[in-house]
């Protein structure tokens, strides 16, 4: 696995080969597959993606009770012509919440990067390929592209809530879903690390604070930023606009910020939202119900 | 650490440490069994019994003891599968002490043709797992591949004696740790293997003296001798 975005490209320059089989290539390496076989692999991914976006059911709640029938809210305000967003965010945000409810309410889902953050790549690959009906063979390129930068987040930094805050979860599956619509939309290496860069940048700094220590609360509505933030910040770096400070460099700085973050804010479900006073009410309402049973 | 690790794996939500790792450490154990698990006593440590209701590991340790996969969407009935199946089970909090893993749980299962283990395993990150204790004895292995676990007499030549079999089947040996309760005690020898042994040689092993007991996690289903 390479442990820098730099790397990849050079490799790309080297051997003439795209940002997507330098990925898939080293990953044949690796496992002892071919690479029919790596790409077969990535084909069910995305097959499990899709299917985990159409089994979302609204009526359908966590064991908490309190995750279920966002994306059916928000459905119904798309329906009704009222939402403020546009057509393809409108989209993007309804797929992230139901992916990500479908995780709270223990339905099956690909962890991409992390179960917590599985409703990035899906809400924003599902939606482009909806819109541009774009082939599968090409979501599953744009798969390794999100890979390959994911890979290296979990070489340079983590990819664990626990180990480096949210940022490591949603800020990493936002740079790797960036990347891909960058890759999809055309773009040349140079442009794949600018959105990815620009995407984590934007979510550095982001606390692990579930309410109750469980993935529900903010988790799942954190997926519709994270996935509306990949759409944005591959917008920006196509039109040709660049991080000042490069990929890598980014990602080193979310470890260290990783490193800065009390433990009480890093999936302890001891800080931030997980402390507010609402929070202790409903924990508290929580533990009362568990003894009745 | 592959490509898969970063898009995958296929799970049944909501956490990849306290749900499929959960699950991963039932299935884990019920392979070590080797036959139906008809009761279980499990108690969940630190992380896993605070958080674990909400993350369903309650449901994901039965589902696995039941030999569900993690990305079975079944797990959420787990409760009413173990009834149908006659799987009896209590599940309580524990202390395991400063040295366990948060994610950790304790248990003692029973199979249908009467064997018992006792097990401590964790769920250490990404869906990965490692057991910690068997019957009492430590030991470290993560299941992803063959493993060998002999209890023996702490006496010279007993690991050149497994190891000569091995050689003899021409069975590499990946990983190799040893412990034992005290000097001329009790010893527990875990190995970690590159192919499957065969039962046969498992039962040749098992007769030998000085072996107490030989468990044996087959990557094979059904293929599993204590």
């Amino acid at each position: 696995m390479y442990d820098s975005l730099e790397k990849i490209c050079q490799q790309c320059e080297k051997t003439g080969k795209s940002f997507f089989k330098v990925v898939c290539h080293q990953d044949c390496n690796e496992e002892d597959l071919s690479e029919a076989q790596v790409i077969e692999r990535m084909h069910k991914m995305y097959d499990e993606m899709r299917r985990s976006n159409a089994s979302y059911d609204a009526k359908r709640r966590s064991t908490s009770g309190l995750i279920g029938g966002e994306a059916g809210l928000l459905r119904q305000r798309i329906e009704a012509n009222q939402m403020i967003s546009g057509d393809f965010i409108s989209c993007v945000m309804e797929k992230a919440l139901r992916v990500a409810s479908n995780n709270a309410c223990m339905r099956r889902i690909v962890a991409a990067p992390t179960a917590g953050a599985c409703g990035v790549l899906p809400a924003v690959l599902l939606t482009y390929q909806e819109k541009y009906e774009t082939e599968d063979e090409d979501m599953v390129k744009a798969l390794f592209v999100a890979a390959g930068i994911g890979g290296v987040i979990a070489q340079r930094a983590s990819l664990s809530g626990a180990q480096d805050g949210c940022q490591a979860e949603i800020g990493s599956a936002s740079a790797m879903a960036a990347g891909a619509l960058a890759y999809l939309e055309g773009g040349d290496n140079e442009t794949i690390c600018h959105a990815c860069a620009l995407a984590l940048k934007n979510l550095l700094g982001l606390a692990c604070d579930p309410v109750g220590g469980l993935v529900e609360i903010p988790c799942v509505k954190r997926n519709v930023i994270g996935a509306v933030n990949a759409v944005t910040s591959a917008d920006l770096a196509l039109a040709g606009i660049r991080s000042k400070i490069p990929a890598d460099q980014v990602i080193d700085t979310m470890r260290s910020i990783g490193q800065h973050m009390s433990s009480d804010i890093k999936e302890t479900g001891i800080g931030g939202l997980a402390s507010t006073p609402a929070a202790k009410a409903w924990l508290k309402k929580q533990k009362n119900e568990y003894k009745s049973h | 650490m592959n490509l898969f690790e970063i898009i995958g794996p296929v799970m049944v939500g909501p956490s990849s440490s306290h749900t499929a790792g959960a699950v991963k450490i039932g299935n884990l154990s019920r392979r070590l069994m080797g036959q139906d698990i008809v009761s279980a006593v499990i108690q969940l440590h630190g992380s896993f019994s605070a958080t674990g209701k909400g993350h369903g590991t309650d449901r994901g340790l039965i589902a696995g003891l039941l030999g569900l996969d993690c990305d079975d969407e079944n797990i959420v009935n787990a409760f009413d599968l173990a009834k149908q199946a006659g799987l009896t089970f209590s599940i309580d909090e524990c202390d395991l002490g400063p040295d366990a893993h948060p994610n950790s749980v304790r248990m003692e299962l029973y199979g249908n043709k009467g064997k018992g283990l006792e097990i401590v395993a964790a769920s250490i990150g990404g869906g990965r797992i490692q057991v910690r204790e068997i019957d009492h004895m430590r030991c470290v292995f993560s299941g992803d591949c063959p493993t060998l676990i002999a209890e023996n007499d702490d006496r010279p030549g007993m690991i050149a004696m497994i190891s000569e079999l091995l050689t003899d089947r021409n069975i590499n040996i990946a990983t190799i740790q040893l412990d034992r309760s005290s000097r001329h005690g009790h010893a527990v020898t875990v190995m970690e293997v590159d192919n499957e042994i065969d039962a046969k040689d498992l039962l040749w092993l098992r007769h030998q003296a000085g072996i107490i007991k030989i468990i044996y996690l087959s990557m094979e289903e059904n293929n599993n001798v204590r």
